[in-house]
């Protein structure tokens, strides 16, 4: 079962980026995105990472990528004019050289032993208390530091999408 | 195994029937109750004061014709009612609208009144599967080919991300005095009173959360006073202009659906669900019934208070609601979180 | 319950398809001139990044509990913060380009000032 699910949102999750890529209409890339995003939600799940999958359909689904369609209505981007850079040899190599470290990173995996994780008794209440407990212990400082990052960005998103007083 | 689905088929089956024909009372109930609020006298001419009305409603919306206009992006147009009304059904599953004392239905324990017994996530799944809704009213708004509508759903998208996050840090008050996601702990956690009379209701300590969330819980169901996106005044219909019979149907059953949920997550979080100190609730199934009756009553006043806002408040201003939710409502939230935490530093909560 | 409910799925899965998606985001990211869909390419290839740290996380978890491998999930929050103000400051961006230019398309943007 758990096997099943996880293929399915592979294959969902490989034939939607490539949807996201590849279509010219800007809504349909962020809408087969959502769909990526949620299929990687479910193997999140089914792995039993359940704080991690609510989180990511939260602030990815809900918040980053409805930001993403508010820009492109706010915009009104219609459907880009050519796809491709029209620089067809650069494109090319370019693809050849992402495909060809892909496959070098695939064949590096085959090298590895097949590991598998387990769910043991007792983490009946999920994985969110033994997270919210490390960021507040081990792991504060990177916490802490990713608050200041946040307010970085918001400041600068403010100071760069304001209009400029003439 | 068997009684395990079966059990859980009878509960999916009351919710969705329980939610299904919340909607045509609820139709009902607004426009009889704005008729009342304005002093008129609403529908009163099919059945007795107009009960019927709704029923003659939904037989002319599904008798329309299935109109589907010229230049639309078919795909996304018929999308979108689509998710509204799965997002809609899907968020109650993890509401649980009963106590259980541990009861046997088929010789299968019933576990809880509540779709999915087994989920740790409760209010973060609400969230997760709530979060998908604004897709719906942004594709609809956006697949119309209609100036209205993309407003509308330009308008949808900026206010909807405004108040979850207010609606959120609100809610992590109430998580943090329970220290659970689980709806159903939360309730169990209110059960008792304060100072031998005061129910220990989460919306008393934590009186700004509660204010904080019942105004977020109408700006994501796009009631008045922040319904901008379909704003009639303005925009014609906004996101669904363009919508007509069951598509159009889908829409408005949807927005009282997810009325029903949020009246049940605000009974939940911070009114104490089920529970109602100083009465002895009976045992057994007659336990088990009272605390559904008690529920009920409290979401029906919820969804009331939801009518009389409507046709009390007027609308506000795009510009007056996004500063409301990002200068008044977050920092309202915030408020309440630090308030939670350092009461709980002291043990006073 | 059993002692242990083992995850049936091994770690070099999850990582052969983080790769897999790795290399859709390049493509996206070298092909594409709509800055848009650039920046949804970036969301992909840092969602793989993800999908690798969640691996590494199944893999230190074996014999243990993925309650307890926390730190691989952890990354996942970090990145995923790391995400959200990208898209934010990249949006914001795009926006200001388009004022300027009236286009998102990269190609167009080839000047150091006007």
């Amino acid at each position: 079962m758990v096997t099943y699910v996880f293929l399915v949102a592979a294959v969902v999750a490989v034939v939607f980026s490539l949807v996201t890529i590849a279509h010219r209409n800007p809504v349909v890339n962020v809408l087969s995105l959502a769909i990526v995003f949620f299929a990687l939600s479910a193997i999140y799940a089914v792995v039993g990472m359940d704080f991690l999958a609510a989180i990511q359909l939260i602030v990815y689904s809900g918040a980053v990528l409805v930001l993403f369609l508010f820009v492109i209505m706010l915009l009104n981007i219609r459907s880009v004019e050519r796809l491709g850079s029209g620089r067809p040899l650069q494109a090319a190599l370019g693809a050849a050289a992402a495909i060809a470290v892909g496959v070098a990173i695939v064949l590096v995996i085959g090298k590895q032993a097949p590991t598998f994780g387990s769910l043991l008794p007792g983490t009946g209440k999920g994985t969110a208390f033994a997270i919210g407990r490390s960021l507040m212990t081990t792991h504060l400082f990177p916490f802490e530091f990713i608050s200041v990052l946040l307010l970085a960005a918001l400041i600068g998103a403010l100071v760069l999408a304001r209009k400029e007083e003439r | 195994m068997w009684a395990e689905i079966i059990v859980t088929l009878i509960k999916l089956a009351v919710v969705i029937g329980v939610l299904f024909t919340t909607v045509p009372i609820m139709v009902w109930v607004e426009r009889r109750g704005s008729a009342l609020i304005q002093d008129r006298l609403g529908p009163n001419r099919v059945g007795p004061w107009g009960l019927l009305q709704p029923v003659v409603d939904a037989v002319k919306l599904l008798t329309k014709e299935n109109l589907i206009p010229e230049g639309v992006n078919k795909l996304f147009y018929l999308l979108a009612p689509a998710i509204a009304l799965v997002v809609a059904l899907s968020t109650f599953i993890v509401v649980p609208f009963g106590s259980d004392p541990g009861l046997k239905l088929f010789g299968h324990a019933v576990n809880g009144f509540i779709v999915a017994p087994g989920l740790n996530l409760g209010i973060l799944y609400v969230f997760a599967i709530a979060s998908f809704g604004v897709y719906s009213i942004v594709l609809a708004g956006w697949s119309s080919d209609n100036k209205y509508s993309l407003l509308g759903g330009v308008r949808s998208s900026a206010q909807m991300i405004s108040y979850e996050l207010a609606m959120t840090i609100a809610v992590v008050g109430v998580l943090m005095a329970s220290s659970s996601f689980r709806l159903d702990t939360i309730v169990t956690d209110q059960a008792g009173t304060w100072f031998g009379f005061l129910p220990r209701w989460n919306v008393f300590p934590q009186l700004i959360g509660a204010i904080t969330f019942v105004v977020a819980a109408f700006a994501e169901t796009n009631r008045l006073p922040f319904d901008l996106p379909e704003a009639e005044a303005e925009l014609v219909a906004g996101y669904h202009t363009e919508y007509s019979s069951m598509k159009f149907a889908s829409f408005f059953m949807s927005e009282y659906m997810n009325m029903v949920t949020s009246s049940a997550l605000i009974v939940i979080l911070f009114f104490g669900g089920w529970t109602l100190p100083g009465v002895a609730a009976p045992t057994g199934w007659a336990g088990a019934i009272f605390s559904i009756v008690v529920f009920s009553l409290k979401v029906a006043f919820f969804l009331w208070f939801f009518v009389w806002v409507r046709w009390t408040l007027p609308r506000f201003r795009f510009d007056q609601l996004m500063g409301l939710g990002w200068k008044v409502m977050v920092p309202l939230s915030v408020l309440n979180f630090v308030w939670v935490g350092v009461a709980m530093a002291l043990r006073i909560l | 319950m059993s002692p242990a409910t083992i995850i049936p799925i091994p770690h070099t899965w999850v990582l052969a398809l983080s790769a897999v998606l790795f290399v859709i985001g390049t493509i996206g990211v070298l092909l594409r001139r709509n800055g848009i869909a650039i920046f949804l390419s970036l969301e992909i290839m840092l969602n793989s990044a993800n999908l690798a740290f969640v691996a590494f996380a199944l893999q230190f978890a074996a014999g243990r509990s993925i309650a307890v491998a926390l730190t691989g999930q952890l990354f996942v929050f970090f990145i995923i913060g790391i995400a959200a103000a990208e898209a934010a400051v990249g949006l914001a961006l795009f926006i200001a380009l388009h004022r300027l230019r009236e286009t998102i398309d990269v190609d167009r943007f080839n000047i150091l000032r006007w």
